[in-house]
């Protein structure tokens, strides 16, 4: 491990007055729990939206009051509607890629932990930072105002493709206002990001200059790399928002070509490209997904050093590894568009640069694996969650090379292969490296220790139920079943796999449930956890030792 | 807990890697030679997954178990580690990765980069909200033109053909079951009225999008009479899960007697 800086400034002393505090605040560590705050709140209604698209799959006739009651006309009845069906599966993924999975790894540990690692007591720029903050609240109520609207949320996915997107309601409830909306939160969160990623490279360009480049920690060049990303990605996805807007508010036609007819009706756009769109939302899309991981893989490299009581394993290589990453995943978005008949030239390179890139993270794992090797393992919390990610990430890391390969991948795209690949590798790992962190930083957070014992049922109960889960999913994929479909009752060949999705459902369900384990442990132990001492993990590590910030209002 | 986790992990790599060799639920099986092809491809890339799969679950748990709160002070080594054994690993990778797709470019490319084979059969096919149709040129060859501002479910006349102004419209069959004649090649033309459709059939393990404003093609050779289920894999709207038509493979002589049928019915 790099020596880590001690902290040379103590903090100024917290604002009294309450709102200055807690709600307005420029404190890097308030802020870094306000973005946790919201990723929880954005997770707990994700959530929610799957275990209710699993009922509905699993159960299609079986009425749930409770989203009967949420949305008379979505579900009349309690039983979901196609449409329905469709934004929730919208919802559940807008909030998990951007809410969750970007903001909590990124902005939420990246504010509460970054200045500590770089020798400073705050982010370069707090008031830039508050901004960033209710920017991304804001972006995150308009998404859900789409639920409370009459013309219906968004179905579009989170991808969002045109022309269905773009054309307005002529193509079907929820492409109205809905999508919109949706298009205004896309916009206001990028702003969010980037502005939030811009403190994060200043902070780091700003640091300490006692630090060095190469004795920073993997978590903080994690979080570089990836605000880089950030900055470069989302502001294409940005400027492609922008003009899907205005192919929807001002009759442009960026990306709806001529001689559209939907329901009979001949649409007067002229002249636009769909497969525009695709590629702007892909140079954005794959990024987006090492924005997400790599900073689970600085946080997991972290935790596994301290409790295997080693330094990182190849730590060089691995800053290394970090940088081919982000370089390399602004050259491999055409894998998302194998079947769209590109150029067999693109095709043949895209898959080529695909099959590299999966060379940094296996030369990442094998720096875990080496982390391990002849260390002193300690089975605390937050490295049972770290373990855990390491085997999801081999797991569903591996997949991709069914995807990386344009001869698979257009039997597998689309299918529910592709839903168990990303979940196992983006989603599923992710949490878990935001579950390792939230124990392992707990007492930076809280000033107390995360309760043990329920934390290890809550791990337990996890990482089998995602195994159940997303294991069998991998089969649904095999027997060609498309995802996205509100009912497998209308396709011949789903009849054999209903037992099989019944399972899925079940086991996800199960999972889901066990996640109340981790939301009473969380707040109980806010207000009644063990207080923590100075070094709680005896660690070393400097940020450890910072006071635990405002945020601890139970104290 | 070191046990526990360490075996696990294990129970997973013999649980997974067991499931996929008994694999209750598969593939179904190919009916082109270009399918069985893609099928030995993915046998490979199982094979390759399946090995590194194992090995770094077992490693993991391996390690779990031998170095559990380990007091020995002596297995603890300093440093960074032997960062020298890294470049060597990825260099392996590397070559693994890269062989693995070079073989399965080889797969891709033999169907895709060929132009059309001599003699095949043109079919259009046409996505929209939520039905496919399929457009056959009839005995002049040729594809009358498409006019937008004349399609119309209403009256049947899904796309927009002209058949009193143009010519080559007027033999033109339009279906909504793809029928083939069993070992000839096909080229598909697909095209979308409106939104982004995905043409997918399992059998022929196949899927290319059908695109509005824009025309991509795909080939098929089916050895296998038979019907199959096309399905579309690209999120199209509220109706997507039932959009979904027939491709019918038969016999040389029963697509002759099915093109007949057809043209009477236009």
């Amino acid at each position: 491990m790099p020596p880590h800086p001690d902290v040379s400034s103590n903090p100024p002393a917290a604002p009294s007055h309450f709102l200055r505090r807690y709600v307005f605040s420029t404190d890097h560590k308030t802020i870094g729990v306000q973005y946790y705050g919201l990723g929880l709140l954005a997770v707990l209604i994700g959530i929610l939206c799957s275990a209710f698209l699993r009922l509905h799959l699993a159960w299609p006739q079986l009425p749930l009051p409770l989203i009967g009651h949420i949305s008379p006309t979505g579900a009349p009845g309690g039983v979901i509607t196609p449409e329905y069906y469709l934004s929730l599966m919208t919802l559940h993924a807008t909030l998990m890629v951007f809410f969750v999975l970007t903001t909590v790894p990124q902005s939420g540990f990246g504010n509460l932990l970054l200045p500590g690692q770089t020798g400073a007591s705050q982010m370069a720029l707090p008031r830039l930072n508050m901004l960033s903050v209710w920017l991304t609240f804001a972006s995150f109520c308009v998404l859900m105002s789409t639920y409370f609207i009459s013309d219906g949320p968004p179905i579009s996915g989170w991808t969002a493709y045109p022309p269905l997107s773009a054309i307005g309601s002529v193509a079907g409830p929820g492409e109205g206002l809905g999508q919109t909306l949706w298009l205004i939160s896309i916009a206001i969160f990028c702003v969010g990001s980037i502005l939030g990623a811009a403190n994060v490279i200043a902070t780091v360009l700003r640091r300490d200059p006692e630090i060095r480049w190469m004795s920073l920690p993997l978590t903080a060049w994690a979080w570089f790399i990836s605000a880089i990303l950030i900055v470069l990605s989302f502001l294409v996805l940005l400027a492609a928002d922008g003009l899907l807007l205005s192919d929807r508010l001002a009759g442009t036609s960026f990306f709806v070509p001529a001689g559209v007819v939907v329901s009979d009706e001949l649409l007067a756009h002229q002249g636009g490209s769909p497969l525009l769109w695709q590629n702007l939302f892909w140079f954005f899309g794959h990024p987006e997904v090492y924005i997400t991981i790599l900073p689970a893989m600085g946080i997991v490299s972290r935790v596994l050093s301290v409790f295997s009581r080693k330094p990182v394993f190849a730590y060089r290589e691995t800053v290394g590894s970090f940088v081919a990453i982000g370089a390399l995943s602004f050259v491999v978005w055409g894998h998302h568009m194998y079947t769209t008949g590109m150029n067999p030239y693109m095709t043949m390179s895209f898959a080529m640069l695909t099959m590299v890139i999966a060379v940094p993270s296996a030369a990442t794992t094998f720096s875990w694996l080496g982390t391990l090797w002849r260390g002193r393992i300690e089975f605390t919390l937050p490295m049972l969650f770290a373990l855990g990610f390491v085997s999801i990430f081999v797991s569903g890391g591996l997949t991709g090379l069914f995807l990386a390969q344009p001869s698979l991948d257009l039997y597998l795209r689309g299918t529910y292969f592709v839903v168990a690949h990303l979940h196992l590798v983006m989603g599923v790992a992710v949490v878990f490296a935001i579950f390792s962190a939230t124990a392992y930083w707990f007492p930076v957070m809280f000033g107390r220790m995360m309760n043990d014992r329920l934390g290890k049922i809550h791990f337990w109960l996890t990482f089998a139920g995602v195994y159940c889960t997303f294991v069998p999913m991998h089969f649904l994929g095999f027997a060609g079943l498309p995802r996205r479909y509100s009912a497998l009752s209308e396709t011949r060949f789903a009849s054999d796999l209903v037992h099989l999705n019944t399972f899925i459902s079940v086991a996800a369900l199960v999972t889901t449930a066990a996640q109340l384990l981790f939301l009473v442990n969380f707040f109980w132990s806010m207000f009644r956890g063990t207080p923590a001492g100075p070094n709680p993990w005896d660690s070393g590590a400097s940020e450890q030792s910072l006071p635990a910030p405002a945020a601890t209002a139970a104290n | 807990m070191a046990r526990a986790l360490a075996i696990t992990l294990a129970l997973i790599v013999v649980v997974t890697c067991g499931l996929f060799v008994v694999h209750p639920w598969w593939f179904p099986d190919p009916i082109s030679t270009a399918a069985s092809a893609i099928d030995r491809q993915f046998a490979m890339t199982f094979a390759v997954c399946g090995v590194l799969f194992a090995l770094a679950q077992g490693t993991m748990a391996w390690f779990v178990w031998r170095y559990q709160g380990s007091r020995r002070r002596a297995e603890i080594r300093d440093g960074r580690g032997n960062g020298r054994m890294e470049p060597a690993w990825a260099a392996m990778v590397l070559l693994l990765f890269v062989s693995l797709g070079a073989a399965g470019y080889r797969v891709w490319a033999r169907d895709v980069s060929q132009g059309p084979a001599p003699g095949a059969l043109r079919v259009e096919v046409w996505g929209e909200q939520f039905a496919w149709y399929f457009r056959y040129p009839g005995p002049d060859g040729h594809f009358g033109p498409t006019h937008p501002d004349q399609m119309n479910d209403g009256t049947g006349n899904y796309l927009g053909l002209d058949r009193d102004h143009d010519a080559a419209a007027r033999d033109d069959i339009v279906a909504a079951t793809l029928t083939v004649p069993a070992g000839q090649p096909v080229e598909l033309v697909l095209r979308s009225k409106d939104v982004i459709h995905s043409f997918f059939v399992r059998e022929l393990r196949i899927k290319q999008d059908a695109t509005p404003g824009s025309i991509s093609s795909i080939r098929f050779t089916a050895e296998r009479t038979g019907r199959y289920e096309i399905v579309c894999s690209e999120l199209c709207g509220l109706g997507h899960y039932k959009m979904h038509a027939d491709l019918d493979v038969v016999t040389a002589e029963e697509f002759q007697a099915w093109l007949v049928k057809q043209a009477q019915s236009q």
